[in-house]
């Protein structure tokens, strides 16, 4: 990333009150930065209270790619401090016997709708698709993102620690990302992850042609209606976030008076200068090729391709490239681009070198992100791919990590890391085997067998159903 | 049940026996039979023509010339409990996708079975992942009676026999309310209206072509149902929506249901039981996904279990194509508190008997030669089947899921394209 919010924002809310710069020196200074705040909905998240906790006998999958038998680790003032066979642990941590369970990083879902078309799914919920134009880069997913939803806390079951909330994939440009920690929070802000950077997602092939083109979506009638018009009205937007890159740029270099804000070009100039990254739904092989093409043209990277469901016929083209696939074990059929799915796609990614995530894209799937890995590893296993779980968890954690630009913190049990950690009643590649403690910056967040200590969210207080297992 | 004119044919001899009888000796480490057997170590299973001949432990006799299986474990045949599978290929395809007519001016009489088509890729892609049978549903259009299920095998044989008209499938609760009028009682009368229709078929059918809900051929269709001849198989969720239906059943003593969905089923799972009601559950629903399952839980069906209620797991959420995963719905269940033999009971037989599937669903001697040889534990995410018996014959284990796979797995073209690869 390239500005410190929080700096950032202090000098701009300073600026009004003519106290930061300012005077003859705000020529030299002028940037878009100080011209307006790029961070106006800061985290507002801090770990919860945690003491020292010993865990040990653990058969650990460090989330890099080792596995350590009858492996300790320590977790102190909400850090991994340390993994090993041997460890010392000061005198006040709590020790956890793990024997027979596992430990793994907490599990980052790269893909998830869950506040914005939360629990219940009624009409007055579907806050995840800004459907009324095919370029919607202005809308951001946290000012949709119910903080109550339900999902959320089954979701901690599963072992998610961190997630990636996404706007829908009607528009060719659906708005920006937020990066959440799976902490219950009375507001969105606090449950943002500090300091990750924004994301955009975009979407390839039905969905918005289908959407907006005349005779179908009639709403609001027009374009894109094709393949061919999706691509147009990628490209015509990025030839106008060009041009008011340079505004900016030019205002930077000479100073006067700044551009017009647009909100819309705000957050696709944001992708030119590498700020913030492209999460882009696409399920058909010619169609990532096609879009990787476009990106070169205009200078910026995808990060990720989601859905992805024909990644593993071009994987050494994404490979070479370096985008990420986001992907489903084996859903497949419900529409044409999602006809080819296969149950290897994740494994076959993975041999040619490029970059597999296990997402969930449903509040269903997210609960048990391990087992789809399984899934995807065992049936690559079966074809003579033969990915080591410990290699394998990489999809469901420091992979997706990298793709939110948060596995500097995050994403691995790498000492110093946020001490984001599941322990498993077993082996996470078996589906009997279920989160049985689950830590968010060191604190113990999800404890299965206390069910009383673990959060229910408003909406299902004095319901029938509180909680999974009322 | 209603035979098809095919499976009656079938009785006398004259249509599509397997093609070659062949006799099988399937060995397995574990053998869940489903029976007073249990779960026998190393035992062996003897198949010939279309019937199990025996089931025993090691020392069983064995014919010569058989043909041999060993794997990890063997069990019956899975039965997909509910689904759309086979009545669509592509889902948002409407020329493809034949679950259900909104535009068509009957309702109760829609035979999926004329819909239903073996060539569907999703059949293959679910037989290789151990189900033998289908129960296959359609989906409601413009009123709550969708039509009349049925129940297939997996082979994907283009003479696919079918049991036509196994049950009426309506949906009650909110989508019931929806496709009534707009809410619950009036799904309700109209469901009491079209049973009063239906039983006074041909009656007042005689002198006019409209009774007060049903028009003369959906009358007739729902008549064998609002007789008790026919399962009527019903979606609802809520525990109120449950009773409602257990109500009407006391009233109507004669009707015959089975409740699919069932999300808050644990709450009224002894009258469930007493009552004899089965229902159709997807493990996976743990969320207040609407207001009509704020009670929905992982432990629905270990609390059913409990109350001694019978069940069936199906992947309800997705039954086109993914039926296949109610493996990993039923381990989730054990997992989260059901036995494992409860478990593979909702996949094999407690489905066959809810649907009087008679010789189905469990390795006995003169049961159907439906049998799955597995490379490890059915319920395991990371199991598959090595095998899959239908009738006494062995089926491919090839989608064209294997053969996109086997295409791609090498991606070098710089001789050929890969069009021209076909592994």
């Amino acid at each position: 990333m390239r500005t410190l919010f929080g700096v950032a924002a202090a000098c701009a809310a300073a600026l009004m009150l003519s106290a930061c710069g300012g005077g003859d020196d705000a020529k030299k200074t002028a940037s878009a930065d100080e011209a307006f705040d790029r961070n106006p909905y800061p985290s507002t998240y801090t770990p919860f209270p945690n003491a020292p906790v010993l865990i040990t006998n653990a058969t650990i999958l460090d989330g890099e790619g080792n596995l350590i038998e009858d492996g300790s680790l320590l977790l102190q003032d909400g850090k991994i401090v340390a993994l090993g066979a041997d460890i010392e642990a000061p005198d006040e941590a709590e020790t956890i016997d793990a024997t027979g369970r596992w430990v793994t990083p907490g599990i980052i879902d790269n893909h998830s709708h869950l506040g914005v078309y939360p629990s219940p799914g009624v009409t007055a919920h579907g806050d995840g698709n800004e459907i009324s134009g095919p370029v919607t880069a202005e809308v951001w997913s946290e000012h949709g993102v119910w903080p109550q939803d339900p999902g959320f806390t089954r979701a901690i079951a599963g072992g998610i620690t961190s997630l990636q909330v996404l706007p829908g994939s009607a528009n060719l440009f659906g708005g920006r990302g937020v990066i959440l920690k799976n902490v219950p929070s009375r507001t969105v802000q606090g449950m943002k992850f500090p300091d990750a950077p924004y994301t955009l997602k975009m979407a390839c092939g039905e969905n918005p042609k289908r959407v907006y083109g005349y005779g179908n979506g009639g709403f609001p009638g027009g374009a894109p209606y094709s393949r061919m018009g999706n691509v147009a009205g990628y490209r015509q937007a990025w030839i106008r976030a060009a041009e008011y890159k340079s505004k900016w740029e030019k205002f930077e270099s000479e100073g006067g008076d700044p551009p017009t804000r647009d909100l819309e070009l705000d957050t696709l100039a944001g992708v030119l200068n590498g700020d913030i990254l492209v999460h882009m739904h696409c399920y058909r092989a010619d169609e990532m090729a096609q879009i990787m093409d476009m990106s070169k043209e205009f200078g910026y990277k995808v990060t990720a391709f989601h859905h992805a469901v024909e990644s593993y016929k071009i994987a050494d083209k994404l490979a070479e490239y370096g985008a990420c696939s986001s992907m489903w074990a084996d859903w497949w059929g419900f529409k044409m681009e999602a006809y080819d799915g296969i149950r290897e796609n994740i494994p076959m990614v993975h041999k040619a070198g490029a970059c597999a995530i296990v997402h969930s894209d449903s509040e269903v799937g997210i609960q048990r992100l391990n087992q789809e890995a399984a899934k995807a590893w065992s049936d690559g296993k079966k074809v003579g791919i033969d990915i080591p779980k410990e290699v394998a968890w990489t999809w469901l954690s420091l992979n997706p990590a990298k793709s939110l630009g948060i596995d500097d913190r995050t994403g691995s049990l790498k000492p110093g890391k946020m001490a984001d950690v599941v322990i498993w009643s077993g082996d996470p590649f078996s589906v009997y085997s279920k989160a049985d403690q689950v830590f968010i910056d060191g604190a113990l967040m999800f404890d299965r067998d206390h069910p009383e200590t673990n959060p229910v969210m408003d909406f299902e207080i004095g319901q029938p159903g509180e909680g999974d297992r009322k | 049940m209603i035979r098809t004119l095919l499976t009656s044919v079938a009785a006398l001899g004259l249509a599509t026996a397997p093609a070659l009888a062949e006799t099988f000796v399937i060995r397995g480490e574990t053998v869940w039979t489903g029976t007073a057997q249990g779960v026998i170590e190393n035992g062996i299973v003897v198949i010939e023509d279309d019937r199990i001949v025996s089931v025993g432990g090691s020392g069983t006799e064995v014919p010569d010339g058989a043909t041999e299986i060993t794997a990890a474990w063997v069990t019956p045949g899975l039965i997909a409990a509910f689904s759309q599978t086979g009545l669509v290929e592509v889902d948002a395809e409407d020329s493809t996708n034949d679950t259900a007519a909104a535009m068509s001016g009957f309702s109760a009489a829609l035979n999926a079975a004329d819909g239903f088509n073996p060539d569907a890729t999703a059949i293959d892609v679910t037989r290789i992942e151990g189900f033998t049978r289908l129960v296959v549903a359609p989906d409601t259009g413009n009123s709550l009676f969708a039509g009349q299920g049925f129940v297939a095998d997996a082979s994907g044989d283009l003479d696919t026999e079918l049991d036509e008209k196994v049950f009426a499938f309506i949906k009650l609760g909110e989508a019931g309310a929806g496709l009534a009028g707009g809410s619950r009682q009036s799904a309700m009368t109209l469901l009491r209206a079209a049973l009063d229709d239906a039983r006074s078929y041909p009656a007042r059918y005689i002198t006019q072509n409209d009774g007060a809900v049903l028009n003369r051929v959906d009358a007739q269709a729902l008549a064998p149902a609002a007789r008790g001849q026919q399962l009527i198989l019903v979606q609802a969720s809520r525990a109120s929506d449950l009773n409602a239906i257990m109500d009407l059943a006391e009233d109507e003593p004669s009707l015959k249901f089975v409740i699919v969905g069932a999300d808050e089923a644990w709450r009224v799972a002894p009258r469930l039981a007493e009552t004899g009601t089965p229902v159709i559950i997807d493990a996976f629903s743990n969320l207040p996904a609407s207001f009509e399952k704020l009670a929905a839980t992982s432990e629905n069906a270990a609390r059913l279990a409990e109350a001694g209620a019978i069940f069936a797991i199906a992947n309800v959420g997705d039954g086109s194509h993914q039926a296949r995963l109610a493996t990993q719905l039923a381990g989730n269940a054990v997992a989260n508190g059901l036995s494992f033999d409860d478990a593979m009971i909702a996949l094999t037989s407690a489905p066959a008997d809810i649907f009087g599937l008679t010789g189905f669903g469990r390795l006995a001697p003169g049961a159907h030669a439906d049998v799955v040889a597995w490379d490890g534990d059915p319920l395991e995410i990371v199991s598959s089947p090595v095998a899959v018996i239908i009738d006494g014959e062995q089926q491919s284990m090839e989608s064209r899921q294997t053969r996109l796979r086997d295409r791609y797995l090498n991606l070098d073209e710089s001789e050929r394209p890969h069009a021209y690869t076909r592994p």
